[in-house]
């Protein structure tokens, strides 16, 4: 089985099928960067103003999260427009965790009458590790689900029940996998899944296990995977030994190896240990370049957006391509 | 089996108030099965409540009775008597129950003592797990036996979510005990009974309104309706 291809027509007459400027970079076959903005938690528009400032010329879009580790935020449509205004094109996360399927469709239509262009479809953290921990779980979709209903609605007009439409949102659609989830097995075939249900583009769970990822990009490959979706390799700078640890023990779906938290911990505490977190992100990241059928990195520092346009330098990711 | 915990003590009494007369009514179906409902778990209740309203110098009249299902009418019969004569009846049996004891003697103050909470079955002695979600269309026939909509803490279904470690789900029970990956078990079946193919067919959106999503539901079996 093999994706269908996006029919050119009157919508997609430039070739792209949404001419955002990551899908022309990815789409050209330039090795990508993309950034992550965590939302504020309160209506202090300046912290996003701030943060797309900061990443600004070092990445090719920025994700703007939707309600993170399900902990109410600045909603990831506004959040996203305000990153647009600042100059850096956004990557609209969208959950199934707090919206139903007319929710995400009214705002897929209204975030792409404000241009935007990158969506990523989410499940979503369970509402049990937010702040909201009473709150009613919508997941009337799945991520797959998602990923299908926003490819309907792109390229056939049609909403999810069978309605058509007269002006298409034009979309990036992205999703995220975890190589690292269980049963690893079932990982690159779950991909293929995404990408039969229309994903472009895919971004990893991060990564410190390289030896791990290289196997699933082996069965990527293996699957001819990797001609039929972008895959961008998740990076997260750890910025202390205590957020290894954190990473290793508490956060769902990390694979967090013991040698990795024992090299940022031999650093003194402070300063060093977070010198030594962005070399090792700098050292990833080369890494990951050279897998065949990686076509770009997604560098998410959590809270740490300052090191971000230091580690892409580093990287020798600069300067940051500019497209039509 | 219908599933259900009592109520705190303190919240029956707040229920309760300052009633007089008050009727435990058990039901001997499902609730009695899981040990909360009973015509047993009736009595300790009424006996409860007859110490505290003693120890308080309240005069309350505490009695206690049964009803073989209290969720349908003719059983409601056998116990109208008792129920006529108290001013609040505490139902020990599921939802569905205390509902029909309501509508039954509408003039009644009928009030739950128990909290329904699933559908589920003994996995061991005193110990349910949550089954089936009522969804209103069974998929148990594509995921090898395993319920994605009640056993998969997002409902998933698709395949297991990027929080599935080792067999077990990123969401932990509130008393922090680990929880089954649904997706996990159903891989695990279906490769054992050789049907690998159908972890990776894609599911469309299920039809919630076929479930509570569509409005109270109603079941009619017109062959078995009288004439």
């Amino acid at each position: 089985m093999t994706p269908e291809k996006t029919e050119i027509t009157e919508d997609t007459v430039d070739g792209y099928k949404a001419g955002s400027n990551l899908e022309k970079i990815l789409s050209d076959g330039r090795f990508a960067v993309t950034g992550e903005c965590g939302p504020p938690k309160s209506a202090d528009g300046s912290v996003i103003d701030n943060k797309a400032k900061l990443l600004k010329g070092y990445v090719d879009a920025v994700n703007i999260t939707d309600n993170q580790t399900a902990v109410v935020r600045v909603c990831s449509l506004a959040s996203a427009v305000v990153a647009q205004q600042n100059g850096v094109e956004a990557v609209m996360q969208v959950t199934c965790r707090d919206r139903n399927r007319l929710a995400m469709q009214a705002d897929i239509l209204g975030a792409s009458t404000l241009g935007i262009k990158n969506v990523l479809c989410l499940t979503g953290d369970h509402m049990s590790f937010g702040n909201h921990r009473d709150a009613k779980g919508v997941h009337d979709l799945d991520s797959i689900n998602l990923i299908k209903m926003f490819k309907d609605m792109r390229d056939d007009k049609k909403f999810q029940c069978g309605e058509e439409m007269t002006v298409a949102p034009r979309l990036y659609i992205g999703c995220a996998e975890n190589p690292f989830g269980d049963p690893y097995e079932i990982r690159a075939l779950r991909l293929k899944k995404k990408i039969l249900a229309g994903a472009d583009f895919v971004q990893t769970q991060c990564i410190f296990n390289l030896p791990k990822f290289k196997k699933w990009m082996e069965e990527i490959r293996s699957l001819g995977l990797h001609k039929e979706i972008k895959i961008m390799a998740g990076i997260t700078p750890i910025k202390s030994a205590g957020m290894a640890n954190y990473m290793k023990k508490a956060v769902p779906g990390m694979d967090v190896p013991q040698e990795i938290v024992d090299r940022i911990a031999a650093q003194e505490k402070g300063a060093p240990q977070q010198a030594e977190g962005k070399k090792l992100a700098v050292e990833m990241i080369k890494e990951l370049a050279e897998i065949e059928g990686v076509a770009g990195v997604h560098i998410m520092a959590v809270e740490w957006e300052p090191a971000v346009p230091e580690i892409v330098e580093a990287a020798g990711l600069l300067p940051r391509p500019t497209v039509a | 089996m219908i599933t259900a915990e009592r109520k705190p003590f303190d919240k029956i009494l707040g229920l309760v108030g300052e009633s007089k007369k008050v009727l435990v009514a058990g039901c001997d179906t499902c609730v009695a099965v899981c040990l909360t409902g009973g015509e047993k778990e009736a009595e300790i209740l009424a006996s409860e409540l007859r110490i505290e309203a003693g120890m308080n110098g309240r005069e309350t009249e505490v009695e206690h009775t049964s009803a073989i299902r209290q969720c349908e009418w003719e059983y409601l019969d056998l116990i109208s008597d008792k129920v006529d004569q108290a001013d609040v009846v505490v139902s020990l049996a599921c939802g569905i129950g205390i509902q029909s004891m309501a509508e039954k003697f509408a003039t009644k103050l009928v009030v739950p003592g128990v909290d329904t909470n699933m559908l589920g079955m003994p996995l061991e002695h005193a110990v349910w797990l949550e089954r089936c979600g009522a969804c209103g269309e069974c998929v148990l026939g594509e995921t090898a036996g395993v319920c994605p909509v009640v056993r998969c803490s997002k409902s998933l279904m698709n395949g297991p979510c990027g929080g599935s470690h080792e067999g077990k789900c990123e969401v932990k029970t509130p008393e922090g005990e680990e929880i089954d990956c649904a997706w996990h078990l159903i891989w695990e079946r279906l490769k054992a009974q050789g049907r690998e193919d159908l972890m990776f067919v894609d599911r469309p959106p299920k039809n919630w309104s076929k479930g509570s999503s569509g409005g109270p539901r109603k079941m009619v079996r017109v062959e078995a309706r009288p004439v």
